[in-house]
């Protein structure tokens, strides 16, 4: 009876002006906390959640453009401002969407297990770290030992053309990767990919000799960003600074230009998604999921078609990559390594593979508990160990609990339960694809008769 | 389905929240974070750094708990990757309690996080970054308390060069650190006129047979490592029972009783095993036998490298806050008031070391020994005799 | 008596020897072979002139001077990479599966058998320990890590991999991927709960250390000494005799004939009465023990391990098991030889080769390229049977 009267209330909440009513309440509340006390990450959590709120509750499109606008373009920044810590959590939120996205398009679209895929985020980043630092004049140098007063080879604002450029070279390298091994099983396919990410994090260490492209292990620094017109920060100020309590400086506002140019590019990255879901290429990506064997008696050009689903894969990490590089200011090989091929992976599983709003969920979720829930774990721990504060009840005071518990250093603990526990449980994912929602649908049917 | 699952979703995250709610943020809260990696490869070394500067925290806060103010911790874990750093980074600058950081192993890390402290004026003082650029852009609120890659491999060259050694083999880790120590211990041999046999970088834990050939067949006087214990340890054992009996040297990545653990016996035979390292041994610095003692009785492990470096900038981030609250009249001090409280620090008495800052936050003078390993029971690892000191003052 | 000596099946003890004897020389000739042509080619050029004045010595004689020690490292590596590489093999010639997790299978192993020898060592038992005691001890420690790995191994396949068993290909091994995970920071979290420490370290006791001369070669003007130490002949004889127990146990036991029977086709084993969920578990267990044992040989071997030593050994022993043709157990043996060999030679004379400019650091770019030149070629393996991809 109770899950009866919940679903009529739920059912009753999804009709009519319900949707606008709650998807505004959320937003509202969240902007609201988060203003009050700028450092929560309730509040913050609250604030990001209306998001999927603006998602999950059917309004007309109209509705739904402007909210994420107002969200995306105008709470954000301010809020973000305010607290530049959670401007960098949207950043590396949008970032990790963005290669989630690629990811999806080869593992969740074409069916390929890619273990190497941050190779192509590399390729990105130190395109820009080597076009747009003095590494090309450090070229003959060994690492640490070059002169400190070179001149940079590019302008910083050239930084916009490379993020073209590495469209091109991205998407190469991974027809140059994927020619030789896309012939192969799936499960070989996922090792071979791995041996690639690898080669290339190896890469990027070693080249330092005998001529000096990456700077090996000590990385490439100062990378240049591309100039911050003035007008832009002055607008900032004279547009929000009544609500941002401070003047936002050049520094400040570089924060809010990259969260942007990320933002900018997912708009893309999701639009050619879906228009290459619902294409031929999409179609041909299904089929070759679902049965390889099938596809080609239908036709399908195999190795054509997996080529291009590495190289649009390839080439969202590859933009991405030059992002990276232009708001850090400095790349080196350990932001490469295999754990963030398989973070990503667990991104895309986590929110559905095949999916784009899970797809971007599980960037979300997986980014924030990596980031501030985790993190905020351990603090809260450590806060409690140096508290009197005693459990109730078993009597046990937190001054007591090993220091070894810290939840921020059991990351790969928490990718792997997230891996394990969504293929046994659930391997649609959290927001399965249409298709696929689709297909389970019928199988129900199916078992039914 | 979805909806379901979407509503445990949200169910989950509100409980997340009720536990990481905001602690009442008191204004007499002060709070110093740490920033090392907490997880993955460099993991043992990282946790150690935040451990140093717990026990610090808890001995050496009572003038500022007598001012009236509570002094917390709050560690955070960078992973090693600089991703994460900077993200804690912007998150350590966004709580005002914080007035300092003590942070970073890995320089790559280090490098990019300080661009946030610098923006928001927030001291940081590094226990472990030997990376020349950590110091040499020159920011007032970035410090360390190590000695410079650009030094430590010097030490190492000029104390070959005065043991006669004629020709040298030089490996490294390929980390930031020992690439960058072992760069320049290969430039000041060559200036020393030392023959460098062969420059060698590898990530190789375990097995360095390979490596080994070109080294045995060379036989020079010296093997130099740049890096950590981890490897170091192992190359000298497998080195030594392939039968080279020439001389070991490594950096202060070596300084671990673990490494004696790794190598035993074949670190003393031959010619013997020696590092430089800026943490002096227990005879001269007589905190540092109090700090193993505590550290043990606390964690019930022995201190690894760079915990004592750890210990030091906690005491360093301590004072400087003390001096700065002093000179507000016992009020809350500001983030630029501590920065240059540090700056302003002579002579700080560490267990490490005495240290008094320059205009780039280099120490002064740093003190660099060369220690010989001299017996094979980790327990008296500390008792291994100085050979050499030298006091050199970093280059400008 | 009489009659359990007559139903010992003789050919199949000697044959795996016979290959491994085969295997090792013939990979120790070709790789020579290539090596000194090399040698060769390049003494006249700028290479040989460098190294000359280094070593007032020429390349060809350098190359052939390390060539014995060379050969002998390699295969002591190559040994303990197809013991880890039949693990591999076996789960995928009854699943088709890969289990990425075996890496952490193996590191378990390792650490159980070192924690048992430092608890030995904590109570003073292993420092006065006779010769015979110390490999009584070693025995043990091996046998430890043997029994906790397969365990391990059988666990993990009941929970991760069993309810996957008919999803495609895919999901299985991600969660092998996670498991994989999960382990690492698992074994972290127990020893850091425990014992506070991240490296955990090899005891000294015994005689493993001490180097057998074999015999001096004078280069240039030092000596090089030829030799190879107990530890090393311990891991290749034990790892020899867990290779022919294995073979034993697979071609000439009941137990083996139904494990090859629900390699070829589950339904049908299962009509022929037999358990395939027991075979499965078995062959996760023998996989398992394999992998355990590997692991603490390989701690003998180079004394230290942390958490994630699994990682780049499994890799590696992966690529063994491809490269010999995955699902083919004689091929994981060749593949695991022949891998060994290939990064020892590779490693060792590449620095000298390229006057210095691409040395050991690619040492492990070497295993994956080999990897990918297989799968493009020969995607069976040196030693597979061409298999129809199964959807």
């Amino acid at each position: 009876m109770i899950p009866h009267f919940f679903k009529d209330i739920i059912t009753r909440l999804e009709q009519g002006i319900y949707p606008h009513i709650i998807i505004l309440a959320h937003m509202v509340l969240g902007t609201a906390l988060v203003y009050t006390s700028p450092r929560s990450n309730l509040a913050f959590l609250v604030l990001i959640t209306s998001f999927f709120t603006l998602y999950y509750f059917k309004t007309d499109r109209r509705f739904k453009l402007i909210v994420g606008a107002v969200l995306t373009l105008f709470i954000f920044p301010v809020v973000g401002v305010r607290n530049i810590f959670y401007l960098e959590v949207i950043f590396q939120i949008s970032v990790f969407a963005a290669l989630a996205l690629g990811l999806n398009i080869v593992v969740g679209f074409a069916g390929l297990l890619d273990l190497g895929y941050v190779a192509f985020y590399a390729v990105g980043a130190y395109l820009w770290a080597f076009f747009g630092s003095q590494q090309f004049y450090v070229l003959p140098f060994a690492p640490g030992t070059q002169p400190s007063n070179l001149p940079f080879l590019l302008p910083g604002d050239a930084f916009y053309l490379f993020m073209f450029i590495a469209i091109l070279i991205a998407a190469i390298t991974g027809i140059l990767l994927g020619t030789p091994v896309l012939r192969l099983r799936g499960d070989y396919l996922a090792i071979v990919t791995l041996g690639f990410g690898e080669v290339i994090r190896v890469l990027a260490n070693n080249l330092d000799k005998p001529l000096n492209f990456t700077n090996g292990p000590q990385g490439i620094t100062p990378i240049q960003r591309p100039t911050m017109p003035l007008a832009a920060v002055d607008g900032f100020n004279a547009l929000f600074g009544g609500l941002v309590g401070h003047d936002v400086s050049p520094a400040d506002m570089y924060n809010v230009m990259f969260y942007l140019l990320a933002l900018g590019v997912i708009i893309v990255i999701v639009f050619v998604t879906r228009r290459l879901d619902d294409s031929k290429i999409g179609r041909a990506w299904t089929a070759i999921r679902e049965d390889e064997t099938a596809a080609i008696a239908m036709g399908v050009p195999l190795v054509r078609m997996k080529l291009a689903a590495f190289a649009v894969g390839a080439s969202f990490a590859g933009v991405m990559g030059v992002l990276l590089a232009g708001s850090r200011t400095f790349i080196s090989p350990e932001s490469f390594s295999f754990m963030q091929s398989i973070g990503v992976l667990s991104m895309v599983i986590l929110g559905g593979s095949g999916s784009i709003p899970g797809v971007i969920l599980g960037a979300a979720t997986v980014t924030i508990l990596n980031l501030q829930v985790l993190q905020g774990l351990s603090l809260y721990l450590s806060q409690l160990r140096q508290s009197d504060a005693v459990i109730p009840i078993i009597n046990f005071a937190w001054a007591n609990l090993s220091n070894q518990l810290d939840p921020a250093k059991y990351q790969r603990l928490l990718f792997g339960l997230i891996l394990i526990l969504m293929m046994i449980f659930r391997p649609e994912g959290l927001i399965p694809s249409q298709r696929r929602k689709r297909e389970l649908a019928h199988d129900e049917d199916d078992n039914g008769k | 389905m979805t909806k379901r699952f979407w509503i445990v979703f949200s169910l989950l995250i509100a409980v997340g929240m009720v536990f990481i709610g905001p602690a009442a943020a008191a204004d007499q809260i002060i709070k110093i974070a740490t920033q090392s990696p907490l997880s993955g490869d460099n993991s043992a070394v990282g946790v150690d750094i935040k451990r140093g500067a717990e026990l610090a925290l808890e001995q050496m806060s009572a003038p500022l708990a007598k001012m009236g103010f509570k002094v917390e911790l709050a560690p955070f874990d960078d992973q090693a990757n600089p991703d994460a750093g900077v993200a804690n980074a912007k998150r350590i600058v966004s709580d005002p309690a914080i007035l300092a950081v003590v942070g970073h192993y890995n320089s790559g890390v280090q490098i990019p996080s300080s661009e946030v402290y610098h923006t928001s004026g927030l001291a940081n003082v590094s226990p472990a970054n030997t990376n020349p650029k950590v110091t040499t852009r020159g920011y007032l609120e970035v410090n360390r308390i190590v000695g410079r890659d650009d030094v430590q491999g010097v030490v190492g060259a000029d104390f070959a060069a005065g043991k006669k050694v004629k020709s040298v083999f030089v490996v490294h880790d390929k980390t930031a650190y020992g690439q960058g120590i072992a760069e320049f211990f290969k430039k000041r041999a060559e200036e020393k006129a030392m023959k460098v046999l062969g420059f060698e970088g590898t990530e190789e834990k375990a097995n360095f047979d390979s490596l080994l050939s070109p080294i045995l067949a060379g036989n020079p006087d010296l093997v130099y490592f740049g890096g950590m214990y981890g490897q170091a340890a192992v190359l000298f054992k497998q080195a030594r029972e392939k039968g080279y009996m020439g001389m070991f040297l490594s950096d202060d990545g070596f300084d671990s009783t673990d490494a004696v653990k790794i190598g035993g016996q074949t670190l003393l035979d031959g010619a013997g095993t020696f590092y430089s390292t800026v943490s002096g041994p227990a005879t001269i610095y007589p905190g540092t036998a109090k700090f193993i003692t505590d550290f043990k009785a606390k964690y019930n492990a022995s201190p690894q490298p760079f915990a004592a470096q750890g210990y030091d900038s906690m005491g360093i981030s301590l004072k400087a806050i003390e001096a700065a609250a002093k000179a507000g009249g016992n009020k809350l001090p500001t983030r630029e008031a501590v920065s240059k409280a540090i700056r302003a620090l002579q002579d700080y008495a560490g267990i490490t070391g005495k240290f008094t800052f320059n205009s780039i936050g280099d120490p002064t003078v740093a003190k660099y020994f060369v220690i010989q390993v001299t017996s094979p029971d980790p327990a008296k690892w500390n008792d291994n005799p100085v050979v050499e000191t030298l006091d050199i003052a970093p280059p400008k | 008596m009489k009659r359990f000596l007559k139903s010992i099946n003789i050919p199949e003890l000697i044959r795996p020897l016979g290959q491994l004897v085969f295997f090792s020389l013939g990979t120790t000739i070709v790789l020579s072979a290539i090596v000194l042509v090399f040698a060769l080619i390049l003494d006249r050029t700028v290479v040989g002139q460098t190294l000359f004045e280094r070593l007032n010595v020429s390349l060809f004689t350098y190359t052939l001077i390390n060539l014995p020690q060379v050969a002998i490292d390699g295969l002591t590596i190559g040994f303990v990479y197809a013991a880890i590489a039949l693990g591999y093999t076996m789960v995928y010639g009854v699943l088709e599966f890969i289990n990425f997790a075996h890496s952490e299978i193996f590191a378990v192993g390792a650490f159980v058998g070192v924690e048992i020898l430092i608890a030995l060592d904590r109570f003073g038992i292993l420092a006065g320990a006779s010769l015979v005691m110390a490999y009584v001890y070693l025995i043990l420690a091996i046998v430890g890590g043997m029994l906790a790995a397969g365990g391990l191994a059988v666990a993990v396949e009941r929970v991760a991999y069993r309810p996957l068993r008919h999803a495609s290909r895919l999901v299985p091994l991600i969660s092998a991927i996670g498991v994989s995970f999960l382990l690492q920071d698992a074994i972290r979290l127990v020893e850091s709960l425990t014992t506070g420490q991240f490296n955990r370290i090899f005891p000294t006791f015994g005689n493993f250390d001490r180097r057998v001369i074999l015999g001096k070669m004078a280069l240039g003007t030092t000596n090089i000494t030829l030799g190879v130490s107990i530890k090393s002949i311990i891991v290749i004889v034990s790892a020899v005799l867990m290779l022919v127990a294995l073979n034993y146990l697979v071609n000439a036991t009941k137990v083996g004939k139904a494990i090859r029977a629900v390699a070829q086709d589950h339904p049908t084993a299962s009509l022929m009465g037999i358990d395939v969920n027991r075979i499965i578990s078995l062959t996760f267990l023998v996989g398992g023990m394999l992998g355990g044992a590997a692991g603490v040989l390989y701690a003998l071997k180079f004394t230290r391990i942390d958490a994630f030593v699994g990682f780049f050994p499994g890799l590696k022993a992966f690529t063994a098991a491809v490269l010999g043709g995955i699902g083919n157990m004689t091929g994981a043996l060749l593949g695991g030889i022949v891998l060994g060999m290939l990064e020892t030679y590779a490693g060792s004379y590449m620095g000298v080769f390229t006057m210095g400019a691409a040395g050991t650091e690619y040492k492990d770019i070497f295993a994956f390229s080999i990897l990918i030149l297989v799968l493009i070629f020969r995607p069976q393996g040196l030693m597979g049977a061409n298999v129809a991809q199964k959807a």
